[in-house]
């Protein structure tokens, strides 16, 4: 082998981790819960704090539980897609994170909620629970109560063609 | 100039001294625990902070409840427990030495290896090699031209 080429091979190798490293996403950590049970809480409603709402509630069916916040801009981004999901009988969970405002209600009531259940986590403190770094992240939560999937950043329709359409119809049979 | 010394002084005393405040009201020893714990710790939010020195609202959202764990009674291992079954190892700054985390510790041994190889061979190599008709013929020169000065 000629020696003059070892520093291009170098080059290239390292050039090819680095070009695999630019493709990541350093915000997309691993979420230590996949295979694991939704941890339980129990949260008022947004809007109606009579009412309570914990994830046992929604056992024997496949749902997802969405972090948002009303200050939060990508959530409103999304908020398109999961009205549209909401019309195809995706169940939707809102997790209303450290909304210190309280906007979430006067919000919903202006755009139309695609949640079947909104709760408020005033302090955060469930989303603590789930491991949630920041807004909006979605839990697919399976029929038994195990979360099978974490979406970090909005549901573009995009992802929910590629990756949860999937795998909801999957975990539905 | 001397003015100017003493405006810097000023300034840097303040600043030095703006540092060291301590939140009023809560206990000297847990805090003192909490800030040597959260500097091994990472803040989610922005990555390459620590969890003591990041002013994210999640990061003093942890720092509370790491706090509360600690008035409870917990001790360090606990509390660090308590994060790696919420985020991950992601959260620690110094991870575990796990299969998982292999090449992580024993990658920068094994590139000094090889490293140190490559430097064992060619020094090797070098000093194998004879000395070229150019090399010899040279010294022959010099010493000749040395012997000639010191007579």
């Amino acid at each position: 082998m000629n020696k003059r080429l070892i520093p291009l091979i170098v080059f290239l190798v390292l050039a090819v981790f680095f070009a695999i490293g630019l493709t990541k996403n350093p915000r997309e950590v691993p979420s230590p819960f996949i295979g694991k049970p939704a941890p339980a809480f129990r949260l008022p409603e947004v809007g109606n704090p009579a009412k309570t709402f914990g994830p046992e509630e929604m056992r024997g069916q496949v749902w997802m539980l969405n972090v948002w916040a009303p200050w939060c801009v990508s959530c409103r981004q999304e908020h398109g897609v999961l009205m549209q999901l909401q019309a195809q009988g995706v169940k939707l969970v809102g997790l209303n994170w450290k909304d210190k405002d309280r906007e979430a209600a006067a919000l919903l009531a202006r755009l139309g909620s695609p949640y079947l259940s909104t709760v408020e986590d005033l302090d955060g403190r469930v989303g603590i629970d789930y491991g949630v770094t920041g807004t909006p992240e979605t839990f697919v939560v399976d029929k038994g109560g195990i979360i099978r999937f974490k979406q970090t950043g909005p549901i573009t329709e995009e992802v929910w063609k590629e990756k949860l359409e999937p795998m909801l119809k999957e975990l539905a049979r | 100039m001397k003015r100017l010394f003493m405006i810097m002084a000023t300034l840097l005393a303040t600043q030095a001294f703006a540092g060291e405040a301590q939140p009023v009201g809560e206990d000297p020893q847990i805090e003192r625990r909490l800030n040597v714990l959260a500097e091994d710790l990472r803040c989610l939010v922005c990555q390459n902070e620590s969890l003591a020195g990041s002013h994210a609202e999640l990061a003093e959202d942890l720092r509370r409840e790491i706090r509360d764990q600690m008035k409870q009674g917990k001790d360090d291992k606990q509390v660090v427990e308590y994060l790696v079954a919420r985020y991950g190892d992601f959260v620690l700054y110094k991870p575990p030495f796990k299969p998982l985390t292999l090449v992580l510790w024993l990658g920068p041994l094994f590139f000094l290896l090889v490293g140190g190889m490559v430097w064992w061979t060619v020094l090797k190599r070098r000093r194998a090699q004879p000395e070229g008709v150019a090399n010899t013929q040279a010294r022959a020169e010099a010493a000749r031209i040395l012997e000639g000065k010191s007579e």
